[in-house]
Parts: C-alpha cells; sequence; structure tokens
C-alpha cells in the first residue's frame, strides 16, 4: 500500500488479478492501522468490476461489509459498466435528516423526558412497528413516484422541505411496474417508522465551542450557543430491504449471461444499460422515494411532538429542515474524467454525497454555502454537520463519510455492556434513552464505533468536506 | 453440536450464525432459529398463529436463501413473530420442493422481548454444506 498524501492510501492494480483500478482509502494513519483486512479484499474486488473508473474507494468510516465495504464509493461508465445491489445496500437510501428548533438547552432540559417519551410514542420504532400513515395501494404507488412531495401534499410536512432534500426527496425514473407485490406488502404499513440495527431518533445541542464555521452554520440555520437540533437515521424499511432481495435473486441469475466475473456473491450485478440493470434502477428509486417520504412523515411527527411539549406551532419553534441526505444508494452523475464530463453511475454504499458551492443540482438557498452534509455518530459521543467541497467532486465524485463506523461487532457490544446499565450510565451524564430494545441498546454503545472526531478530522484535512458544526446528544429514540 | 451459533467479528456491523443439523431439514429449521432468536426473545412468544411456507428452487443454498428471506417478508407483511418451525424438504428431478410451517405470534410490542428487526438475508461468506456430522451452514443476515 502506498501513501499518497497523509490522508490517502493506494492498493495498486497489482495486489489483486483482475483489478481494473486502483484502490485508494481516505484514513488517518490511526483509521488505516484499525481497519479490518476485509475492508482491502472488498475495496480490490469492487476495483475488478466492469467500468468502474479512476478508483475504487473506501471512505475513513469505512468497514468489512457484504460486497462493497461500508464506506465505499465506485463510478460506473453509463454506457459501458454495471450496476450492483451490493454496491447499495439492502437499506435502500439509508439517510440523515436534521432538522432545527429556535429552542435552546437551558430551555429544553427541563422537559427533555416527556419530549423524548413523546417522540419515542409518535415515531414508532423497533421489530413489527407500524406507521400512523395509511395508505392503500394506489397511494403507496404515488409514495414510490413522487416521495417527499407526496407527503407535503398530504399535509405532512411544508413545502420548503422539498429543496432542502437530496434529489428534491423525488426521483424521477422510478419504475413501480419493476417492483414485487411482495415489497409492496412488505413496505406498505411501515411509513413513519425508524427500524432497529443503527437507526435513531436524537435530540442534540450544539455548543459554542463546536461551532468551527459559523458563517456556514448560520447559512444552515443554526445561530445560537445551545440551540437544540433534532437529528434522524433511517430508510427505506422493509420494502427497500425487500427489492434488494429480489435483486439480488435475479442478478445472480445474469451474471453468466453477460459473461460477467464477480469474486463475491454479494457483488452480483448486470450491466447498467441491461433490461436487468435498469429494472433495478427503477425499483432502486421507488425504495429511494419510500425512503424520503419515510423520513418527511417522521419529521412531521417530531414537529407535531414538540408543538404538544413546548405548546408553541413548529414554525414559530423555527422546527425547519437542514437538510436530508441519502447514504445507500446509486445515481447518474456528471463528473470530470481525464478532462472530458462524463455520465457514470456513482454507487455510495455507507457514503453521502458531498456536492460543492455553486452545484446546479443545489437549491438557491444552498447555492452559495454547498451542501450540507450529516454525519451520524454513535449515540454517545455526537455527530456532525459538514459541507461539502470542489475537491471532493475533483477526487471522489463528490463524496465523503457516512458515520464513525463500527470498530466492534454487535455479539462484542453485548458480552461487554447491558443494555439497562448502558440506559442508565448514559442519563447521568445527561443523555436520556428510550429504547424498544434494550438488548439492541447494548449493541449500539459508543465503544463499539470508531472516534467520530478521527474521522472527521481525516475528511475535513484530505478536504473532501468541510467542518461546520458537531452536536451532542441529549435525548435519544432507539428501535 | 448445538443447533447454531453466533460468530463473533465476520460482520462488524451484521450478525454471522453458524447453524448445524443432523439432517437437511433440521438444518433449515435451525436456521429458522437463529432468525427468531435473532428477532425476539423466543421465550416470550407463545406460538399460536401459524403460517405455512412452499418453496421452490435448483439448489439447496438458494433454498435457503428463499427460506430465510421468507422468514424475514411474514415478520413485516404479515407481522408474524416466529417461535419454531416444521421443515420438510424433497427432492425430484433437480429441484428442491420445501414446505413448512411457522408457528409464532403476532407482534406486540408489550407482550415480547424484541431484539432486531432484520433487513436481509445476504449472499456474504453463505455457504451450505455436508459435514461429518451431518449439515452446516453460514448465514450473515444484515441488521
Amino acid at each position: 500500500m502506498e501513501q499518497i498524501t497523509p490522508y490517502i492510501w493506494e492498493i495498486p492494480t497489482s495486489y489483486k488479478k483482475g483489478m481494473r483500478v486502483p484502490a485508494r482509502i481516505y484514513a488517518s494513519e490511526k483509521l488505516l492501522k484499525d481497519m479490518d483486512n476485509g475492508v482491502f479484499e472488498q475495496v480490490t474486488n469492487v476495483a475488478c468490476l466492469p467500468g468502474i473508473q479512476k478508483y475504487s474507494f473506501c471512505m475513513p468510516d469505512g468497514h468489512w461489509g457484504y460486497g462493497f465495504p461500508i464506506g465505499g464509493v465506485a463510478a460506473f461508465d453509463a454506457e459501458e459498466g454495471i450496476i450492483s445491489p451490493g454496491g447499495i445496500g439492502f437499506d435502500i437510501n439509508c439517510g440523515m435528516r436534521l432538522v432545527t428548533t429556535n429552542l435552546t438547552y437551558r430551555e429544553v432540559r427541563p422537559r427533555l423526558k416527556e419530549l423524548i417519551d413523546t417522540l419515542f410514542k409518535s415515531v414508532p420504532a423497533g421489530v413489527g412497528c407500524k406507521g400512523f400513515v395509511k395508505v392503500n395501494k394506489k397511494e403507496f404507488t404515488d409514495v414510490m413516484l413522487s416521495g417527499s412531495s407526496w407527503c407535503v401534499e398530504k399535509g405532512y410536512g411544508w413545502k420548503a422541505d422539498i429543496e432542502r432534500t437530496e434529489s428534491y426527496g423525488r426521483i424521477d425514473w422510478a419504475d413501480p411496474s419493476k417492483v414485487s407485490e411482495k415489497a409492496v406488502s412488505r413496505g406498505i404499513d411501515q411509513l413513519g417508522t425508524l427500524g432497529s440495527g443503527n437507526h435513531y431518533l436524537e435530540a442534540q445541542v450544539v455548543h459554542v465551542k463546536h461551532i468551527f464555521d459559523p458563517e456556514t452554520a448560520k447559512a444552515f440555520g443554526i445561530h445560537t450557543p445551545e440551540q437544540v437540533v433534532i437529528m434522524v437515521h433511517c430508510g427505506s424499511r422493509g420494502f427497500g430491504h425487500q427489492i434488494g432481495t429480489d435483486y439480488l435473486r435475479v442478478f445472480e441469475g445474469v451474471v453468466k449471461k453477460y459473461n460477467i466475473e464477480v469474486r463475491d456473491r454479494e457483488l452480483m450485478c448486470a450491466p447498467f444499460r441491461s433490461t436487468e440493470g435498469q429494472d433495478y434502477y427503477g425499483a432502486m428509486a421507488c425504495a429511494a422515494n419510500m425512503a424520503f417520504a419515510n423520513r418527511q412523515v417522521i419529521l412531521h411527527r417530531i414537529r407535531e411532538a414538540f408543538e404538544k411539549v413546548f405548546k408553541t406551532p413548529a414554525e414559530k419553534l423555527e422546527m425547519n429542515l437542514v437538510y436530508d441526505v441519502a447514504h445507500n444508494i446509486a445515481k447518474v452523475e456528471e463528473h470530470e474524467i481525464d478532462g472530458k464530463k462524463k455520465k457514470v453511475v456513482v454507487h455510495r454504499k455507507g457514503s453521502t454525497r458531498a456536492f460543492p458551492p455553486g452545484h446546479p443540482e443545489l437549491c438557491k438557498l444552498y447555492r452559495k454555502a454547498g451542501q450540507p452534509i450529516i454525519i451520524g455518530g454513535s449515540m454517545e459521543t455526537g455527530s456532525h454537520l459538514l459541507v461539502g467541497t470542489e475537491q471532493a467532486m475533483r477526487e471522489t465524485f463528490g463524496s465523503t463519510a457516512h458515520g464513525s463506523g463500527r470498530t466492534m461487532s454487535r455479539a462484542a457490544a453485548k458480552k461487554q455492556v447491558h443494555g439497562e446499565s448502558l440506559q442508565k450510565a448514559m442519563e447521568k451524564r445527561g443523555i436520556y434513552v428510550r429504547a424498544v430494545s434494550m438488548s439492541g441498546l447494548a449493541e449500539e454503545a459508543g465503544m463499539a464505533y470508531k472516534d467520530v472526531d478521527e474521522v472527521i478530522e481525516t475528511v475535513h484535512n484530505a478536504g473532501i468536506s468541510k467542518k461546520v458544526v458537531k452536536l451532542i446528544p441529549c435525548g435519544n429514540v432507539k428501535g | 453440536m448445538g443447533k447454531y451459533k453466533i460468530i463473533d467479528d465476520v460482520a462488524i456491523a451484521d450478525v454471522a450464525f453458524e447453524i448445524y443439523g443432523k439432517d437437511v431439514n433440521g438444518l433449515f429449521e435451525n436456521a429458522a432459529l437463529a432468525i427468531f432468536e435473532q428477532s425476539a426473545d423466543i421465550r416470550t412468544i407463545e406460538g399460536k398463529k401459524r403460517e405455512s411456507i412452499a418453496l421452490e428452487s435448483d439448489s439447496l443454498d438458494t433454498l435457503l436463501f428463499d427460506f430465510l428471506s421468507e422468514l424475514l417478508y411474514l415478520k413485516d407483511a404479515k407481522q408474524l413473530l416466529g417461535k419454531k418451525s416444521a421443515v420438510s424438504i424433497t427432492q425430484s428431478n433437480k429441484k428442491y420442493s420445501l414446505k413448512a410451517e411457522i408457528a409464532g405470534d403476532t407482534i406486540d410490542q408489550r407482550k415480547h422481548t424484541l431484539k432486531s428487526d432484520i433487513k436481509a438475508v445476504t449472499y456474504h461468506m453463505f455457504k451450505v454444506e455436508k459435514t461429518k456430522e451431518g449439515w452446516a451452514a453460514f448465514v450473515v443476515v444484515d441488521i
């Protein structure tokens, strides 16, 4: 492995037979040392896939996943390349949403428990949870086609939420005819639900010392010391999971047909322009739109909970959406490759889009500042808000990290800590947690994750995004 | 030989199982049990709700993948929290056919001690093989 800069490490094509491009890992020396070997195997397996451009990337929060590493980014030629469900993940458009309030921690603290208890009741979480939005099949098809817009039309949100969502909360190549009945019946009752695992809803505080870029923070709606914000992490629920499962089996049957050699069954893929590739792309977009709608409905419930607890309309509480980002998705984007603009299918699996100031895809509001990037840390340590850069466009197809990344397995975490004692210890430190599953809570303990600040320093110093604000948790709802 | 074992540090963010069975039916039943016990404390499940599964596949490993995926489907679409399963697999003309009866409860967050909402069965290191003692499988599920 060759060190290219203090934060970029390259694995040359000579590492493995079949590598079409080198692999590049963004990491500090410490993060690289702690990465499992599986990451290096997986990032180089991706480098063997047809049509891959420039490099197969892994972000500093990277860890061993299935198919692609988590933290993997790869762009494939839109004409000659492939699309792979393993480069997106089963939780299609798993993503983050950040909402401001004009309340300070001093105002929220006396009612924190009431607030978190209310949120716990209004946003269903855990195994088998059903959402409060009841839709029929026709309406669910509209959700697949319209995403966040469907919610706003139905009164679950504000018009301004739309432009503050990646792809304006609606991916327009969605094709419901490519989605199975099974996927529909798995997801139709789940609009407005969190799920479990590492998904959460969190109340967070902005301390003055954590505002690194006051001007950009202000542009994003963060302006007051001790301001309270809300962060949400979830995806397309059973609907997306079923689409991922369905197409993994479809693609398994077509790799031979298209004579594609894959090194891992989770890297099953099809040429992007093939019927199967386009079918998956259309179905994936339906799941992506459902995920945008899911987080939009959750935002609506969060606003209702605040209105109930603080007896003030959400508008007056300035509960504005900062942004909604997807971190498990594939999209056709135009990037400059060898001096020429080219259309590529960018796969981000555990990676966030990081578009710079001036990018035409961004809404007017953020055109000058750049795209907000929401990075969820562990529930004990904190999360970050960053902004996209030109350098990310040049180097990583406009992509950056997505979280802090796990370092410890779920089983190992549970051996070290019990859910109940963790809940009590966190409360002592000022973080009030409500969880459906106590074992699930233990699995998400802070010690199971990498140091989020080290990840953020890496992407900041590497230049693929810039620090804006660090957010400290004070309340958490988990599945 | 137990029914299954959780393998640590194979899938950092997910859960890996090594599953055993005296015969293929037992292997599939134990694989289902691994899924059930990952989803909830099955001692809190009565097992009065029944669902049937019928599947066909060209190979045993895709049959296991489809069977376990079907359990996740039933969890979301039919609200079925499984407790145990009875599996019967037959083979003819190079096709494997599976019939299974699942016993469980309708999910009730007040009654059941719930664990993880499993997203999907993955093909990561997925394996079904005949061993000296019977059958074994390796399955990683996405949490």
